[in-house]
């Protein structure tokens, strides 16, 4: 099928004033570095310098926990939940009021499309305050005391480290939830995205937050280990890889720190024969190709059945070849840049592995920028089990397509892996997709859908994918203690 | 002379008992260890007296009872709720069929009198029919409809996290190791158990009524052993999903810390013992429990699906 051609159809950036430099904002205001150094974050699809970012050292997290325990002991313990809640709420109206500001910004910093960040990252962050700031006056109802007479309390300080996938929507999962239950927090957004984590600090100043209930410091690693690491914290919540999640697991054994980790994924999209296979492609299009392949959810296995494997893969091919490639800001672009230089390499090596173990690669034809980081939608057929490309998360627009005859078998294959986030089922039989619900393990399971997000479903992974839900109910409970002591 | 005569009567008389061999309980079957080794078991308080050579698990022991817990995970957790109930429930019953041993058992292993072990025989009784109570109300209770904002129908249910490594509590040797057991296996995870190190009796004579009950073979596996020997292959296990370490409170040689810390390599489950800061208490069985260790072995899974027409 031929790729329709558009006139460019450029977002404009005028909605966004990005400042030459940024301090941390510590205690309700931007501060300067008392031992740190910086960095400077890049537009990823031109490598322009966007702005020079303060890099946290150990006396600046020191100062942030300690703001955050000031605030904690102060005005916001002492806070009932419904004015607690009333802060929330005002939050989700700046941030809807905001919205394209936000949208524009995430996109310059993050390189997704503005069609998602605008339609998801966006509007989903605003729906999480404004669905946790219902809360906050009715945690007693929340079913989280059992028959304890206990009302669900705050555990305090909580460190929170996030991703720069989902930039702001991952500091509106973390930061909601620990407001409404009464916590106050330091967050670190990631190194290659914190625009939008230091643009919410403004919006807590413009609601008048409590100083100090919301800090945001700045850095790369060792930033968010010494926040994880400080003593000060009482809960940790951490989005991110595997491996530093096992290195925050390690960390706070042997003490009474709270974690919650939300860490990679390989989830199977499976596909049998009866689906209907034009909405399965979509699926899986979705599944791996929305925000270039940078979700812990995504569908990176794709799981065909074999009598119709071939078909789907047509299909699919034929699908790719109008994906839009190019300018974020451009908002007929599908696919966007790649975060970083590290990620493209990472895409890239696994990739190289992955037709040296002898996989048959296939990438869309299309143009790529000349400056940026750049991926094409790419997928690779003949892939078995062993391979590095069916096992590793790869967190890029790499699709690795494997085969099944039998239920049993594509349950078998899908399982097959260390993580356990989530999983996708395509078939019109429903006591099929009841049955494979049941047997997948992974925390989350779209049937005849993909990537679907919603404050009142509680996410998070299975195995080595993490543990503790976020959103919905089961959330709270990662930020509440209902016991007599702690 | 009468005296004698009566003597000689009484020792034809007195039958000598028929003492009981204490074995480890793995996949069903009471295996020695494979290691051979056995250990003194004494009772507590002054008498002290010898009761038994309890078998010494080896960590091949463990792994075989990781082996045997992984084998029977499926059909456990695929069984109904309803069944499960059941299942704990006959266990209740069965125990309360050897009342009298546990009794004696306990006594001997605590140092309390028959009365007061006769009371914490009737609690660990009662705790099986109240954990088996809660498999058929678990999903309701934990898990439901979540209104997202969108055509979607999209539940959250409870399910079991799979195979559980537990430290019974070191000196509560059976109401203590029933609280810990119970809500492991109630919503369908398999447990490996490591017996209190040195009040194991009455641990080994709970996998006695339990290869007699309904409980399917490997569902509840139990070792007795040095709980510092054993406690890291477990911690450190590839195959364990979950570890409680409720029974590390007063254990020889053993820091917690170490065993939260190998957990970390397959992102284990950690329930960890009661307590402040790094210290751990062992906490007052004797209480109603609520569903901390429950949901301390359950996971959340979230399933989606349009709505249309």
């Amino acid at each position: 099928m031929a790729k329709f051609e558009y006139a460019p159809a450029l977002e404009s950036r005028t909605v966004v004033t990005i400042r030459p430099s940024y301090g941390l904002f510590i205690g309700g205001e931007f501060v300067e570095s008392t031992d740190g150094s910086s960095f400077k974050t890049i537009n990823p699809s031109s490598e322009e310098v966007l702005a020079e970012v303060t890099e946290a050292g150990v006396a600046d997290v020191e100062l942030a926990v300690r703001a955050a325990r000031t605030a904690f002991d102060g005005p916001w313990g002492r806070l009932p939940g419904a004015e607690r809640g009333k802060y929330l709420f005002r939050i989700a109206r700046i941030l809807a009021e905001r919205a394209r500001e936000f949208a524009v910004l995430e996109t310059l910093d993050n390189g997704k499309p503005i069609k998602e960040s605008r339609d998801v990252d966006i509007p989903l962050a605003a729906a999480h305050f404004f669905y946790h700031a219902g809360w906050a006056d009715k945690l007693e109802h929340a079913g989280l005391s059992g028959a304890s007479t206990h009302p669900p309390r705050p555990l305090g300080v909580v460190g929170q480290v996030i991703p720069w996938n989902f930039p702001l929507l991952m500091l509106s999962w973390k930061i909601a939830p620990a407001l409404a239950t009464g916590n106050t927090v330091v967050l670190k957004p990631a190194e290659t995205t914190p625009l939008t984590a230091l643009l919410f600090a403004e919006v807590c100043q413009q609601a008048d937050l409590p100083a100090g209930v919301v800090n945001i410091i700045t850095g790369a690693g060792d930033t968010g280990r010494h926040l994880v690491e400080h003593p000060g914290v009482d809960k940790v919540a951490f989005t991110g890889s595997t491996q530093v999640g096992k290195s925050i697991a390690r960390s706070i054994a042997g003490t009474r720190k709270r974690a919650t980790l939300e860490l990679g994924g390989k989830a199977a999209n499976i596909v049998f024969d009866d689906a209907a296979i034009d909405e399965a492609v979509e699926g899986i299009v979705n599944g791996i190709f929305f925000n270039q392949g940078h979700v812990c959810c995504a569908g990176s296995r794709l799981l065909v059945q074999e009598n119709v494997a071939d078909d789907v893969i047509m299909r699919l091919k034929g699908r790719l070849q109008t994906l839009r490639v190019g300018d974020p800001l451009d908002k007929n672009t599908d696919v966007g840049a790649i975060n970083s230089a590290t990620q493209l390499a990472r895409i890239s090596e696994l990739t190289e592995i992955g037709q040296a173990e002898g996989a048959t690669r296939w990438s869309a034809p299309c143009a790529l920028p000349e400056r940026g980081f750049w991926y094409a939608p790419t997928v690779f057929t003949n892939v078995s089990q062993s391979h590095r490309i069916a096992q590793e998360e790869i967190f890029g627009p790499v699709l690795s397509v494997l085969t099944f005859r039998t239920p049993q078998e594509a349950v078998a294959k899908a399982n097959n892996t260390r993580y356990g986030l989530s999983a996708g089922i395509w078939t019109e039989k429903g006591s099929r997709i009841l049955w494979m619900a049941d047997q997948l393990r992974a925390g989350v399971v779209w049937a005849n859908t993909f990537n679907r997000f919603d404050p009142t479903s509680p996410f998070g992974g299975y195995k080595e994918s993490g543990y503790g839900r976020e959103g919905g109910r089961h959330g709270l409970s990662a930020y509440v203690t209902t016991g007599a002591t702690r | 002379m009468s005296t004698t005569v009566t003597g000689r009567r009484a020792a034809a008389d007195r039958r000598i008992e028929v003492r009981k061999t204490y074995k480890l309980y793995i996949g069903g079957t009471f295996p020695r260890s494979e290691s051979g080794r056995t250990y003194e078991i004494h009772a507590a308080g002054p008498s002290g007296r010898f009761l038994a050579n309890a078998a010494m698990g080896s960590r091949k022991d463990a792994r075989d009872a990781v082996v045997a817990a992984r084998g029977v995970l499926g059909k456990w957790a695929a069984a109904t709720a309803y069944n499960r109930g059941q299942v704990l429930y006959r266990v209740a019953e069965l125990m309360e069929g050897r009342r009298a041993q546990f009794v004696a058992e306990v006594a001997a292993a605590e140092g309390l009198t028959p009365a007061r072990a006769g009371k914490v025989v009737s609690q660990a009784i009662d705790r099986w029919v109240w954990y088996a109570g809660w498999s058929d109300k678990l999903a309701q209770v934990l898990g439901g409809v979540n209104p997202v904002a969108g055509p979607f129908f999209n539940i959250s249910a409870p399910e079991p996290t799979g195979v559980v490594a537990a430290l019974a509590p070191q000196r509560s040797s059976l109401l203590g190791l029933v609280s810990v057991l119970a809500p492991i296996v109630v919503s369908g995870n398999t447990a490996v158990v490591l017996t209190s190190e040195h009040r194991p009796l009455p641990a080994v004579t709970l996998s006695e009524v339990l290869a007699t009950s309904d409980v399917p073979a490997g569902v509840i596996n139990v070792i007795s052993g040095r709980t510092a020997e054993l406690a890291p292959w477990l911690a450190a296990h590839q195959d364990v999903n979950a570890i409680d370490l409720a029974g590390a409170a007063d254990a020889d040689n053993l820091s917690w810390a170490e065993l939260e810390r190998a957990s970390a390599d397959n992102l284990k489950r950690v329930l960890r013992p009661a307590g402040d800061d790094t210290g751990s208490v062992e906490p007052d069985w004797s209480r109603t429990p609520d569903l901390t260790r429950i949901k301390a072995c359950l996971e959340t899974k979230t399933v989606w699906h349009p709505k249309g027409h």
